[in-house]
């Protein structure tokens, strides 16, 4: 492990919960439909995030507690089972409903797992009903996604076959290109999980080799474990480096020959590295400072300073687990600042102290902080664009490169068409 | 349990958020999980605030609900009046800490803290975001002039003092439709009638501000969504009265006008030479308008944006209001009583799957709605205008927009008559669309909104079976002379006309409808 510095915060957090993983979740999974059994606020904080993305009928949907399902329990799970009833009927292409815990849900106590399990009885096979905690008080932001996928793992059938699973959402263009590379090196059978369809999951077993796409997937990996699959050892793929590292793991498990590996990888790297070049350019020496949202700071950070030169003012996390992280700390220089767990406004009073060119922040905090002239990118972005491989590296630079490109263009000394 | 695919408003402590965030020297201390800070955003991206707003989310976790969550309640308030120094603080709680039961309000009130403290109790599981706010405002106003001792109200108080009157404008708060150019359009036209502003709160107004509310000779209630309730209790206690007509439009900002002069016991106002400081009545007149005739209108939206809307489109444009309703359920009565006057139900719901349902059977030509009313009617191919909150970053434009007063009639003029074609421009596209130039369909500048487009007309002709889809002796068919009358009808009323027709026929027998049954069913029904 690097020399990282890793320190600890407590005090008022600025983070989603993991009910925000539904707005991409979603979509992924056209056949699934989640219902969050919570308040209006969780209502509310979906649709917040979800931004304009407002379709006639949304997969997705939050049964309100209200005050009389709040005064005994056995009422809440009738209630429960006529809404999911009615919600079934109105929407036969659901193929399987997630029931999204929440802290309202949790706090009472109303007891999803049973009403999955109650209900698929009652559904008998034409829909698949299944539970998993979206809460504030128990996740932040992207474990969401961690939570709906380890609810799946149970359900994938079993196959002793020799395979690579890509776990973790990916944007399917960068999907079917990964996949497209693996095949290429001589892969012969690559899944992803989630699939597109949530009825069509890739099976598992003893031959499955796991790559995770995604940080934050510590609870699936470890249930992909337990169904006998092996989880490669990688950093994440993001920019090239990341990439290339993560690839070389699948081939390397597989006994595929590293010079034939190479001879494949080598034009996409060059081409990536020339593409990157411009925004190094704009990057290199600019100050970062990254605020906890996604779980994606540590790669994020590390792409951003070892291909792009950028300087780490500090790295928040939401929270760390070392083992995920080992390989992406091995590459982050002595010394890098990584904070776990967040003090706002402790953090905010650093963030002014090191006046950063650019701070990677949630969606609450931006504005303020241009106002204060500091630019910004949004965190949640990085989980809605296709920036995962050697292709997308530039993709990924620009991302960064473009607000400081913006505030170079925005206080130009104004030109004076007298002066001729 | 309700099942909610899109709600139109927050939950209530979202509206403390908006008094909180509308004032300065305010915070608001809320007992929240980590989740409910996406709350932030709404001010921050879609109100595009440059600074946060004034809240401290204790972001309790699992883990700390066995132990002691009044101490970390404590510790937060603690920290939050060190660092920010408010002059008062809300303390409240949100859903889930409403279930903890840890009465931060009572926690705050026994610190000893130097300031004054308004607990907040927000039913989160029955009252909705607006309920928040009004709710807030008024336990605030209440908290700060608990000390003040009631004086003798004297309307007309002004003239002994030898003053010019003064009131307060009240209710305008962000994340308020149009809230920022109202106030400035309001107090021109106060300035004009020589009556001044006292306080404007909450926006923009400090603690120091609210103490000062007793000082006027009367409250304008803008938004009585937000301000009723504060309005009442300062007319209990204090003996001031209020205004209850929202200025907007012309003839509401009329009655307004002559409303407040007589509760300041002022010169009896003629309002009527003065409403031509707006363009609406003269544009409404001009002749290029008289298409607007009995455009079938759909208005949904907040109950003051609902009202205000349904008679300016009645009174001031000739529309015909087909229907109405609101969301608001603590507005629903007054919607309700007006929509009788016009012969109409209100719809009072927070579905909108159900407002789309009802749109679709009024069969309206102009939607004035919310965002989500924007999306429907854009599905449905209707033009659409937005009149009311929930807030989206495009209802807060850069340039001057109020709704109230002179100005506000004539932006909305321009809002709501601008999806809808012009006159000439309908008029010669309706009497050209069947030559060969028109044959694609001809669009205006609204595309697919003008609904002259040949996609709807191509796809509803293939729809043209027995609406009821059944093969039994009662079954009807058209005839392809009948399908190609019944292509003629606007595709807005199509569908209401193609489900009469063959009731109609079914009434009488008729398996084949041709066009003279199309004719006979309309002649039916218009009897
Ligand atoms: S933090 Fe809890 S109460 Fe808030 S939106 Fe998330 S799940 Fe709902």
């Amino acid at each position: 492990m690097g020399g990282a510095t890793l320190l600890k915060e407590t005090g008022p957090r600025e983070v989603f919960c993991g009910l925000t993983s539904i707005v991409w979740l979603h979509r992924r999974m056209p056949d699934a439909f989640f219902l969050v059994v919570g308040s209006r606020t969780c209502a509310h904080l979906i649709q917040s995030a979800a931004g304009v993305m407002i379709f006639a009928e949304p997969r997705f949907g939050t049964a309100i507690l209200e005050e009389r399902d709040l005064a005994g329990l056995a009422d809440a799970h009738e209630e429960l089972d006529r809404v999911v009833k009615n919600l079934l009927a109105r929407r036969p292409e659901i193929r399987t409903l997630f029931l999204v815990g929440s802290c309202p849900s949790e706090v009472i106590k109303i007891d999803l797992a049973r009403a999955a399990e109650r209900l698929n009885s009652q559904f008998n096979g034409k829909v698949t009903i299944l539970n998993y905690s979206g809460s504030g008080i128990e996740t932040t932001f992207t474990q969401g996604e961690d939570g709906a996928l380890k609810a799946l793992v149970p359900l994938m059938p079993k196959s002793e076959e020799n395979q690579l699973l890509l776990a973790g959402t990916l944007a399917n263009a960068v999907e079917d290109r990964l996949i497209t590379i693996f095949q290429r090196l001589g892969i012969g059978k690559i899944q992803s999980f989630p699939p597109r369809q949530s009825t069509e999951l890739p099976s598992i077993g003893p031959g499955t080799k796991v790559l995770l796409t995604q940080p934050y997937l510590t609870d699936t990996a470890r249930e992909l474990q337990n169904r006998g699959a092996e989880i490669l050892k990688a950093p994440f793929p993001l920019g090239v480096q990341g990439s290339e590292l993560w690839i070389k793991a699948a081939t390397d498990s597989f006994g595929i020959d590293r010079s034939f590996v190479d001879s494949i990888l080598e034009p996409l790297i060059i081409r990536a590295r020339k593409a990157l070049k411009p925004y190094i350019e704009q990057l290199s020496g600019k100050k970062l400072f990254l605020l906890p949202e996604s779980q994606l700071e540590i790669p994020l950070a590390r792409f951003l300073h070892v291909e792009c030169g950028m300087e780490l003012l500090e790295i928040g996390t939401p929270y760390l687990n070392r083992e995920m992280m080992a390989q992406e700390l091995d590459l982050l220089p002595e010394s890098t600042r990584i904070v776990e767990g967040q003090h706002v406004e402790k953090q905010l009073d650093r963030v002014r102290a090191h006046q950063p060119d650019l701070v990677v922040c949630g969606m609450g905090l931006a504005n303020p902080l241009e106002a204060e002239g500091i630019s910004t990118k949004w965190s949640i972005e990085m989980v809605f664009s296709p920036i995962h491989g050697i292709d997308q590296a530039s993709d990924l630079a620009e991302l960064f490169s473009r607000p400081l490109h913006r505030s170079k263009l925005l206080n130009r000394e104004p030109i004076s068409i007298a002066s001729n | 349990m309700e099942l909610t695919l899109w709600t139109y408003e927050g939950p209530p402590h979202v509206g403390a958020m908006r008094i909180a965030s509308s004032m300065e020297g305010v915070h608001y201390v809320l007992h929240a999980p980590q989740g409910d800070t996406y709350a932030d955003l709404l001010f921050t991206m879609i109100e595009r605030r440059g600074q946060r707003p004034p809240v401290t989310y204790t972001t309790f976790q699992a883990r700390d609900l066995g132990g002691d969550t009044a101490e970390l309640v404590k510790g937060h308030i603690q920290e939050a009046v060190e660092r920010f120094q408010p002059k008062t603080l809300l303390v409240g709680e949100s859903c889930t800490a409403e279930l903890i039961q840890d009465q931060p309000g009572s926690l705050a009130k026994g610190m000893g803290l130097n300031i004054p403290v308004v607990s907040l109790e927000l039913p989160a599981y029955s009252k909705k975001e607006n309920w928040g706010a009004a709710e807030t405002f008024y336990q605030l106003v209440r908290e700060l002039l608990k000390e003040t001792k009631a004086q003798e109200y004297k309307p007309g108080k002004w003239k002994e003092e030898g003053r010019r009157p003064k009131v307060n404008l009240l209710g305008p708060s962000l994340l308020g439709f149009r809230c920022r150019d109202d106030v400035l359009e309001i107090q021109k036209i106060l300035a004009e009638h020589g009556i001044d502003v006292n306080v404007i709160a909450p926006l923009g107004a400090s603690p120091e501000d609210l103490l000062r509310l007793v000082n006027a000779d009367a409250n304008v209630c803008l938004y009585p969504e937000i301000a009723e309730s504060t309005c009442l209790w300062l007319e209990r206690n204090f003996g001031i009265p209020f205004t209850s007509i929202v200025p907007i439009g012309i003839g509401a900002t009329k009655d307004f006008l002559e409303e407040l002069h007589q509760i300041l016991l002022m010169d009896k106002l003629d309002a009527n030479n003065e409403i031509n400081q707006s363009r609406l009545p003269w544009y409404s007149k001009s002749v290029d308008s008289n298409y607007l005739t009995g455009k079938r209108v759909f208005i949904f939206g907040d109950g003051t944006h609902v009202l205000s809307a349904a008679r300016i489109a009645d009174e001031e444009l000739g529309f015909q209001v087909v229907g109405i309703g609101t969301y608001s359920r603590e507005m629903a009565r007054k919607v309700r009583t007006y929509s009788k006057t016009i012969g109409l139900e209100a719809l009072i719901t927070n579905d909108y799957l159900e407002v789309e349902e009802a749109i679709k059977e009024s069969a309206p030509e102009l939607v004035l709605g919310t965002q989500m009313e924007r999306h429907s009617a854009k599905r449905l191919g209707i033009p659409c205008a937005v009149i009311s909150t929930p807030m989206h970053v495009q209802d807060v434009p850069a340039r001057y927009s109020p709704q109230m007063g002179w100005e506000g009639a004539n932006v909305i003029f321009d809002d709501w008559v601008h999806p809808l074609m012009m006159g000439l421009e309908e008029h010669l596209i309706g009497m050209f669309r069947h030559d060969f130039e028109f044959t694609d369909g001809h669009q205006s500048h609204l595309g697919q909104l003008g609904g002259h487009v040949k996609q709807q007309e191509a796809k509803s002709s293939t729809t043209i079976k027995d609406s009821e889809n059944n093969l039994n002796e009662n079954s009807v068919c058209w005839t392809s002379e009948g399908e190609s009358e019944l292509l003629k009808i606007p595709f807005f009323v199509r569908e209401k006309v193609k489900r009469n027709t063959e009731k109609y026929a079914r009434e009488v027998g008729c398996k084949e409808i041709n066009g003279e049954v199309l004719l006979d069913a309309k002649a039916h029904f218009k009897a």
